[in-house]
């Protein structure tokens, strides 16, 4: 049965626009900058692309990318998965190709986000609880982004017995990775080291969450040139071949009394599913790198213990210890992660490859990772509980 | 015998000493004691609502077929409120619904009807309720002296407490207290005027009329409720009614301030807390002429003492933190917007399609597995058959907090936004804002209750909805 995409597409060009606050770029111009930047990382002209899937929270058809790239009558869709959205476009992509329909796929995803005139994230639809509320009538309950997540930091705390300091503490020092890392990549919206203390201190957003414990609200697009496995040496000697692509969906944890609030199903599910697919037995020994969806500094913990990095409730020690640092065991977040390198929301899945993709090859710069082979990235859209996860595992090597 | 049934009342849980509101404007107190504050997301509605819940304790809702709403701060000016009212108690589609407005004696006026409906035998079980919360312009006599509040009483033919044997109205056409349907602020002409040509003349007139018809003195009262402007005229008048300070004692003036239309009733409510079997009552309801209504106590009584009552909600409070949370609950004062984006309107026909669940309350629970849960699901969560379910009516059920936040992000007129995932006694989970609330209090595992409040106002549109809140 061909139920995996283990070694069936490659990536072969990347491109990724500088995230953070690009006052003078239009969406048009990020489309533009990303996508030109993976043509010319894969050697191809823009006429030899066969089909697009363009992600973006806020858009109309396919044309969100055939415009801005002149893209004349191939067949474009544009995905929307939240915060996953990115992740969503490259796994249409590869699969287009894996069917044998396309040859050459543009996988693009953007976000022009600071135009709305504050900070923190507008959502599109009304936040009702990721959709399980008619909420037209406007009901739910007063929320934010990190309102979403924090309550999940107050229930971790107090199930594993943390007192406010302990728990600000270990997210601080999540954070403090994420900015060590970000302050050496040149793309990176913010590009500073803080101290822990720093970010135990700083502004109280959503309790416990301060200021330091969110990810960057950012301008930004990325771009990925996918095509079959077999061809991908045609294009480069040195490309990026998928390993697995899962997605996992939940339906109904938000509605259910059992669920325990300092966990995420959907990550643990899709987690086994990609190891799975990938033959991934033990994941904190054979994977080398992870990009996942650290939105806020909880989020990241919790990551950490659903993927199976970490035992369940003990990911405070592997945080604490530096684990999960450039020179760790593990290293997550090479390039700063959302908190650092910047979350323009259709972008992000893509973002996250981009930095495996550079890794791989040894492109990292001053962030590059010993040999890291097998890279994780994991995407998270919606909010927990019964969210929308996108777990892809790549390496640059076949078998 | 018609009469009252039960009772129950509601007093906002945030106070302001009189001399706070002086000081800061540098003004005179108007006498001592406190009023109670209105939270940002409480109106004349929510409160009618909350003093409704306290006296339908121990009440079948389904033999109640009458509501009616008194106020002369109605969130519409055109559009029945009694209708959201009855929805969110749960009352049936065949309750007569009624808005009573425009008048300090519409209460009062409620009463009587009400009376007059199950004597007329067309209504058997009315729930009358008064409420205001109204509005003064800063630094004059009524911002010190005005208070919000509300009471309910159910009226009946069956296990009355309380008798209304009669009534006298006198109507007197004068412009002492108005306010133009325009203007949110009340205004007064001269005190004087006010009371040597109104006040002063017309509740002796009513008062004596009744007692004439019915050869009863003033001695003959355990309680007479005088509904009044201030502590210092209320009690005035008692005096001139020829009363022992006993015979009309009030806690709602000094402690709560004038609450308008729900003031008698409120006033009647702490009398009959006290009141005995036998006792005979007298209610002097007092605007643009007099509503003399007389009460006669019966064994009953005791049996409806278990309401949070006057007493109740008198102990139950918290000193507000400052005259500027006043200010700012009330939109006195521009307020810099959150950076935000605007939250969207309420669809009428959203909110018309899910009036019962959302109003009232309403999970399912899933009649294949037992499975209780919010909101109301059409695939069960647990056993996943279609359609196998029963509505449950969730607003008084037990709750305690799962997990929460606090957000200073979201836009909230008190900030930190305070969220509460809480669980429902019998089973669910949901996130539900929480107001009246310390944010230093707000644990994991705390017991909380709903409360039925305003959420927002946007396009005209008042969106009621229900929050927990610290026990009361």
């Amino acid at each position: 049965m061909g139920g995996s995409i283990k070694d069936r597409v490659a990536i072969i060009g990347m491109g990724c626009t500088k995230f953070g606050e690009r006052w003078d770029a239009s969406a048009e111009d990020l489309i533009v900058e990303a996508a030109y930047e993976a043509y010319e990382d894969a050697g191809i002209d823009p006429k030899d692309i066969n089909a697009a899937w363009v992600g973006t929270l806020w858009g109309l058809t396919g044309m969100s990318a055939s415009k801005p790239l002149k893209l004349n009558y191939i067949p474009i869709t544009r995905v929307e998965n939240g915060c996953a959205t990115g992740s969503e476009a490259v796994r249409n992509a590869a699969y287009s190709i894996a069917a044998g329909i396309n040859d050459i796929v543009l996988a693009i995803g953007f976000e022009k986000l600071k135009d709305q005139g504050y900070s923190g994230l507008d959502l599109p639809f009304t936040a009702s609880g990721g959709g399980l509320m008619d909420d037209a009538a406007g009901i739910a309950p007063t929320t934010t982004a990190p309102a979403m997540f924090a309550v999940m930091a107050t229930k971790y705390f107090e199930r594993y017995g943390l007192s406010p300091d302990e728990g600000k503490r270990m997210l601080a020092r999540v954070s403090y990775k994420s900015h060590k890392n970000g302050a050496l990549n040149p793309k990176a919206h913010f590009q500073k080291e803080i101290t822990i203390e720093q970010a135990m201190n700083a502004p109280m957003i959503s309790w416990p969450l301060g200021l330091f414990d969110c990810c960057g609200v950012s301008d930004g697009a990325a771009a990925a040139i996918l095509v079959s496995a077999d061809k991908a040496k045609d294009f480069r000697k040195d490309p990026m071949y998928l390993k697995a692509l899962q997605i996992s969906i939940g339906g109904e944890n938000r509605l259910r009394d059992d669920y325990d609030y300092t966990h995420i199903e959907e990550i643990y599910r899709c987690g086994i599913a990609a190891y799975k697919e990938a033959g991934v037995t033990k994941p904190r020994e054979e994977i080398g790198m992870a990009e996942v969806h650290d939105c806020f500094s909880i989020t990241e913990a919790v990551f950490m213990e659903d993927l199976q990095f970490s035992p369940r409730g003990k990911v405070r020690e592997d945080i604490e210890s530096g684990f999960f640092d450039l020179d760790g065991g593990l290293p997550v977040q090479p390039d700063g992660g959302l908190k650092c390198f910047g979350h323009p929301i259709g972008a992000t899945g893509i973002r996250m490859l981009y930095e495996m993709y550079a890794q791989l090859q040894g492109r990292a710069g001053k962030r590059q990772i010993n040999n890291p082979k097998l890279g994780l990235t994991s995407n998270l859209g919606g909010e927990p509980p019964g969210c929308c996860i996108s777990t892809f595992l790549v390496g640059g090597k076949l078998g | 015998m018609v009469g009252i049934a039960s009772y129950g009342a509601y007093i906002p849980l945030y106070r302001m000493p009189r001399i706070e509101i002086a000081k800061a404007w540098g003004i005179a107190p108007q006498g001592k004691g406190e009023r109670s504050v209105a939270n940002f997301d409480e109106d004349s509605l929510t409160m009618a609502v909350g003093s409704a819940i306290d006296c339908l304790r121990g009440i079948d809702r389904s033999k109640v077929d009458g509501f009616y709403f008194a106020t002369t701060t109605s969130p519409y000016a055109e559009k029945m409120v009694s209708t959201i009212g009855a929805t969110a108690l749960d009352l049936g589609r065949d309750t007569r619904t009624l808005d009573f407005t425009n008048s300090l004696r519409a209460g009062t006026g409620a009463l009587i009807a009400a009376v007059d409906a199950v004597k007329a035998g067309s209504l058997k079980n009315i729930l009358v309720t008064g409420s205001d919360t109204r509005m003064a312009k800063t630094q004059g006599d009524m911002e010190q002296t005005f208070g919000d509040g509300a009471a309910a009483l159910v009226v009946g033919s069956t296990d009355v407490a309380v008798e209304i044997v009669d009534s006298v109205s006198i109507s007197n056409e004068m412009i002492d207290v108005w306010r133009p349907s325009s203007e949110p602020y009340v205004q007064a002409w001269e005190d004087r005027f006010c009371f040597d040509v109104g006040y002063s003349k017309l509740i002796p007139e009513a008062a004596s009329a009744l007692l004439k018809k019915h050869k009863l003195g003033p001695k003959d009262f355990a309680r007479v409720v005088i509904s009044g402007p201030n502590v210092r005229r209320q009690q005035g008048m008692g005096k001139t009614l020829g009363l022992a300070p006993e015979q009309f004692k009030d806690s709602i003036l000094p402690l709560v301030g004038n609450t308008g239309t729900a003031l008698p009733l409120m006033m009647l409510v702490e009398a009959l807390e006290d009141a005995k079997a036998g006792d005979n009552i007298l209610v002097l309801s007092y605007s643009n002429g007099c509503d003399a209504i007389l009460l006669k106590v019966t064994e009953n009584i005791e049996k409806i003492r278990n309401r949070s009552g006057i007493k109740g909600q008198l102990a139950s409070k918290k000193d507000l933190p400052s005259y500027q949370k006043y200010l700012n609950f009330r939109g006195l004062v521009p307020k810099a917007p959150a950076a935000r984006p605007d939250r969207n309107p309420a669809a009428a026909v959203a909110m018309w399609r899910h009036a019962k669940d959302h109003l009232a309350l309403y999970g399912s629970k899933c009649t294949a597995c037992g499975t209780q849960q919010y909101p109301p699901q059409r695939v069960c969560v647990k056993c996943h058959t279609k359609d196998q379910r029963e509505r449950v009516r969730l607003s008084d059920k037990k709750l305690s907090i799962f997990t929460y936040t606090q957000d200073n992000l979201a836009d909230c007129i008190d900030p930190p936004a305070v969220v509460g995932v809480i669980e429902f006694e019998g089973g669910g989970r949901a996130a539900f804002d929480m107001t009246d609330r310390d944010p230093s209090e707000v644990k994991v595992g705390m017991n909380v209750e709903f409360t039925f409040r305003k959420l927002y106002f946007n396009r005209g549109i008042h969106n009621y909805f229900w929050k927990i809140r610290p026990v009361r």
